[in-house]
């Protein structure tokens, strides 16, 4: 177990006018036993961050630590670090035992030991059966299952995951990402979690790095991205259906966008142009106290347990969440919808950065 | 396919020590002596071979002048293309059936496999025994149909022998590639050319050959360039160039004039010249293939 | 194929049937004129179709030599079958062994001069020995090595087809596979031991057919740099017997020395087929 730290990571690939900067300068801190999930878009970096920490990708600047000593010049085999790979990476031609047993085999841990060390991990896993076969035998959640013991029985400080979970069907991925919280909270091991997918950062993280773009937007715990976004990216990238994110110009307690004068229920925090941001799900159905905006549906979903009404802004939809039992709107309706205060979330027009 | 490899091992020395024996084997034994055939191709040796003189590229206009090295051209000229074609016609014909059948095309396969193991020489004179004017099976059959056969007096006769046995051995590589080539192409596609209402004949020349004119140019390549050198064991073992010079294709002339007539310099002009035909294939062949790959 | 039509299935059964008879008639023919004697060759016109009873007469004179009892004298075959079991084994097992590591080298290190490296060896692709036999004849008897197997067999490892087939196989394995390794701890050499190599006995097994088969068949570069009778390989052997004309020439025996040159190819072929078939078909790729 250690903690690690990022400190001002840059990665630049090639050299002189050529080059091309991915990572602008991350700075994190991660605690002893900590899960944390590096969540982003496709090409925010992620991977490569994780890889750094690896030691598969030189670190063009910044510093790396993990346990306490920097990591910077270190081999991967020297970091005492374990990483379960998108496509697993077992090796095809040896069997289950051997491809756990492989790196015991080189670090010349005696063979009862690694007897030992596999046999605990299979028995955690339930890989018992099929120590002996091949990984073209087995179906692909058993094959990601192995990666996990293989990375188990070095017993490493850090645990690293590159995306293990894409390659697997919805059910499997399901399933694989309980197995993933119970193994956390049986072993404690810290670890790094690379996804694209905002559901299972928001369910396997104890805190969450969230990237775009080579930066690192906000680092925290679910609630705290959830609840108070550090900015507009994270606002529309965590949460499903995303925010409804208008542009308008604010004036006291109104706000005009898309053609139409919203009243709020508080005083926006400062007037002129900005970027407020509502969750469908945070929108009461009816006039409830506080501001009542009138909207025009648009569309309606209905998906069986909720319905997603689509009202029209202007040239925005806005998305609405209600309760499947409610009756629902026709379209060209104008429906009420109820605002509270303490839902609204305020951005800066041009820095997308949170205001309130 | 990636050209590069995104993961590198570190170190400085390792791949020098790996690629060192290669390297060796190929500046001792192959620059080497192509830069002293490059060398000698532009000397002379004077009359008592005691030395040699700079002659600039005499060596190559006197070769341009030599009838019999433009006789020589001629023929392997013929010859390849007689082989190469014979060889691709008869092998796609094989492999169109045996495409065709879908039972025992891996029987079919099997059995033509193996002239490819038989050696040019003992396939040079397996024809020789064949079509031996007096004791031949084959000749003897020629001469029973009123067709006269003698290779060693006739140059015609000699020329199609080689052929023969240069198609015959040639025809199981061509198959191979032939059938790989129509079993990768798509069933889908000749269903929907069916369901569209063509016969096999019309599906084969509208839809299968199309297919296969990468393999069929790679393959005109190889056969072209096995017809200029693998050739040469079956050209000694059956006529030995003759009668005469009449089946004295290019490289058999290197051989003779450089082993037998001790001419250094011509031979050495000549070896130029076959490199400088060799490379223009295999860069023409090279170019295309990389383009057909990279679609 | 997509239609039913039994008279066509039959016409492709036939033109295959007739063309595995063509293909095979010289070899039987051969088999046949190997079991008879010299006389019965020369003397009846044309020769019998069917095998005779000289099977194991032939066969003896063809690989121990002899003096027949038409007074002329046979070089063993033996002798010369192992020169070339041994030229053919020397040839496939180098040059494999050499490309594997030039590939490896070329393809997961990045050292400078790689792409010369690279272009060099690829060079000789388009160069085989019959083009620059002089030369290379003369820098072999420089170092002494006439009549010599490191003679008959170090030029022809020079080629880089192996090289070639080995190099765009490598690309193919996962890069996956080396991180896992280097996490795992494992150095290069560790892992182009307990990794690549595993993963690459396909390709290696058809290398072996397609370079022992290359190997057996030389004739040419033989022909030039062995006047020694004992380091002669058997296909040169053959074509030697025949230098005597049609009639003086025991065709018996060339017949039997030409069957037993056939076989050790044949064989490996057979046996190997699947690999070597699936090797040279991706070669090409």
């Amino acid at each position: 177990m250690a903690a690690i730290s990022l400190r001002a990571i840059q990665k630049t690939y090639g050299s002189g006018p050529k080059s091309v900067k991915v990572i602008h300068g991350v700075d994190a801190e991660i605690t002893n036993g900590e899960f944390v999930v590096i969540v982003g878009p496709s090409g925010c970096g992620k991977s490569t961050l994780l890889r750094m920490v690896a030691g598969l990708e030189e670190i063009t600047g910044g510093e790396i630590h993990i346990g306490g000593r920097i990591v910077n010049q270190l081999e991967p085999s020297e970091r005492d670090i374990a990483m379960v790979f998108q496509n697993y990476a077992l090796y095809p031609h040896m069997s289950v035992f051997d491809n756990m047993a492989y790196g015991l085999k080189i670090a010349k841990v005696p063979l009862d030991q690694i007897k030992a060390r596999v046999d605990k991990a299979a028995k955690i896993l339930e890989l018992g059966a099929l120590l002996d076969r091949r990984p073209r035998e087995l179906s692909g959640g058993q094959r990601q299952r192995v990666a996990m013991g293989r990375a188990i029985v070095r017993q490493p400080s850090v645990f690293l995951f590159d995306e293990p979970l894409s390659n697997l069907d919805a059910k499997l991925r399901a399933q694989t990402r309980l197995e993933i919280q119970k193994l956390h909270r049986e072993l404690g091991i810290t670890s790094l979690f690379v996804t694209h997918d905002q559901v299972e950062a928001m369910t396997l993280a104890q805190r969450m790095l969230v990237m775009n773009a080579g930066r690192m937007e906000q680092f925290g715990t679910p609630e705290e991205v959830y609840q108070r976004p550090a900015s507009t990216f994270v606002a529309g990238f965590i949460g499903s259906p995303p925010m409804n994110l208008l542009h308008g110009q604010a004036d006291g307690a109104r706000f005009t966008t898309g053609g139409q004068t919203l009243p709020l229920p508080a005083v926006a925090p400062r007037n002129g142009e900005l970027i407020l941001g509502l969750r469908p799900e945070h929108a009461s159905w009816g006039a409830d106290g506080g501001g009542t905006w009138e909207l025009q549906v648009d569309v309606v979903e209905t998906l069986g347990a909720e319905r997603l009404i689509y009202c029209r802004l202007g040239e925005t939809l806005f998305t609405v969440r209600i309760d499947g039992m409610l009756p629902p709107p026709r379209p060209g309706e104008r429906v009420p919808l109820g605002v509270a205060a303490e839902r609204l979330h305020w951005f800066d027009a041009s820095t997308s950065q949170r205001i309130a | 396919m990636a050209v590069e490899k995104r993961v590198r091992f570190r170190s400085w020395w390792l791949p020098w020590a790996l690629v060192a024996p290669q390297l060796v084997i190929v500046l001792v034994f192959f620059f080497w002596p192509a830069a002293q055939a490059l060398y000698y191709s532009v000397q002379q040796q004077d009359a008592f071979g005691t030395q040699v003189v700079f002659v600039g590229l005499d060596n190559f206009r006197a070769l341009f002048r030599d009838e019999t090295y433009l006789a020589s051209f001629r023929v392997t000229a013929v010859f390849s293309l007689l082989v190469a074609g014979l060889g691709l016609s008869i092998s796609l014909l094989l492999a169109t059936m045996a495409d065709r059948v879908i039972k025992g095309s891996g029987l079919y396969r099997t059995l033509m496999i193996w002239p490819y193991a038989v050696a040019p020489a003992v396939a040079g004179v397996l024809w020789l025994f064949m079509f031996a004017p007096s004791i031949g099976v084959v000749s003897y059959a020629l001469n029973a149909a009123g067709i006269p056969w003698n290779h060693l007096l006739d140059g015609t006769d000699a020329l199609m022998l080689v052929v023969a046995a240069a198609v015959w051995k040639q025809i199981s590589y061509n198959f191979l590639f032939f059938l790989a080539g129509l079993q990768s192409i798509p069933k889908s596609l000749i269903e929907a050319a069916a369901i569209d209402g063509a016969g096999p004949w019309r599906r084969f020349w509208t839809v299968q050959f199309p297919l296969l004119t990468p393999v069929a140019f790679f393959l005109l390549v190889i056969n072209i360039v096995y017809a200029f050198f693998d050739t040469f064991a079956i050209i000694d073992a059956a006529t030995g160039g003759g009668p005469g010079k009449d089946t004295a294709i290019l490289v058999y002339k290197v051989y003779f004039d450089g082993f037998k007539a001790m001419d250094l310099g011509g031979s050495a002009a000549q070896s130029v010249v076959l490199m400088s035909i060799v490379i223009l294939l295999t860069v023409v062949q090279f170019r295309y293939v990389e383009k057909r790959v990279n679609y | 194929m997509v239609e039913n039509r039994p008279a066509a299935t039959v016409l492709s059964h036939l033109t295959l049937i007739l063309g595995v008879l063509v293909i095979a008639f010289p070899v039987y023919i051969t088999f046949i004129a190997s079991t008879q004697t010299a006389e019965q060759i020369v003397q009846q016109v044309p020769m019998s179709l069917l095998p005779g009873d000289n099977i194991v007469n032939s066969y003896k004179f063809a690989l121990f030599g002899g003096v027949t009892e038409y007074g002329s004298r046979l070089q063993p075959a033996l002798p010369m079958l192992t020169v070339s079991l041994i030229s053919a084994l020397v040839i496939a097992i180098g040059k494999i062994a050499i490309s594997l590591l030039s590939a490896f080298a070329v393809v997961y290190f990045r050292f400078p001069g790689r792409t010369l490296v690279f272009w060099m060896i690829f060079i000789t692709l388009m160069l085989p020995v019959e083009v620059r036999i002089l030369p290379t004849y003369k820098v072999v008897s420089d170092l002494g090595l006439l009549n010599t197997y490191a003679g008959l067999t170090v030029p022809l490892i020079a080629s880089a087809t192996a090289t070639f087939l080995f190099r765009q196989f490598f690309l193919t394995v996962p890069d996956e596979l080396v991180e896992a390794a280097r996490i795992d701890g494992a150095g290069p050499m560790r892992f182009f031991k307990d990794v690549l190599l595993p993963l690459s006995t396909t390709s290696i097994a058809a290398l072996f057919v397609i370079q022992f088969i290359y190997g057996w068949n030389q004739y040419l570069w033989p022909l030039l740099m062995t006047t020694d009778e004992s380091m002669y390989p058997v296909v040169m052997g053959i074509k030697r017997m025949i230098s005597g004309g049609d009639a003086a020439t025991e065709w018996n025996s060339v017949m039997a020395t030409a069957m037993l040159a056939m076989i050790p190819p044949a064989l490996v072929v057979l046996l190997m087929q699947r690999w070597f078939v699936k090797g040279l078909v991706d070669s090409e790729k």
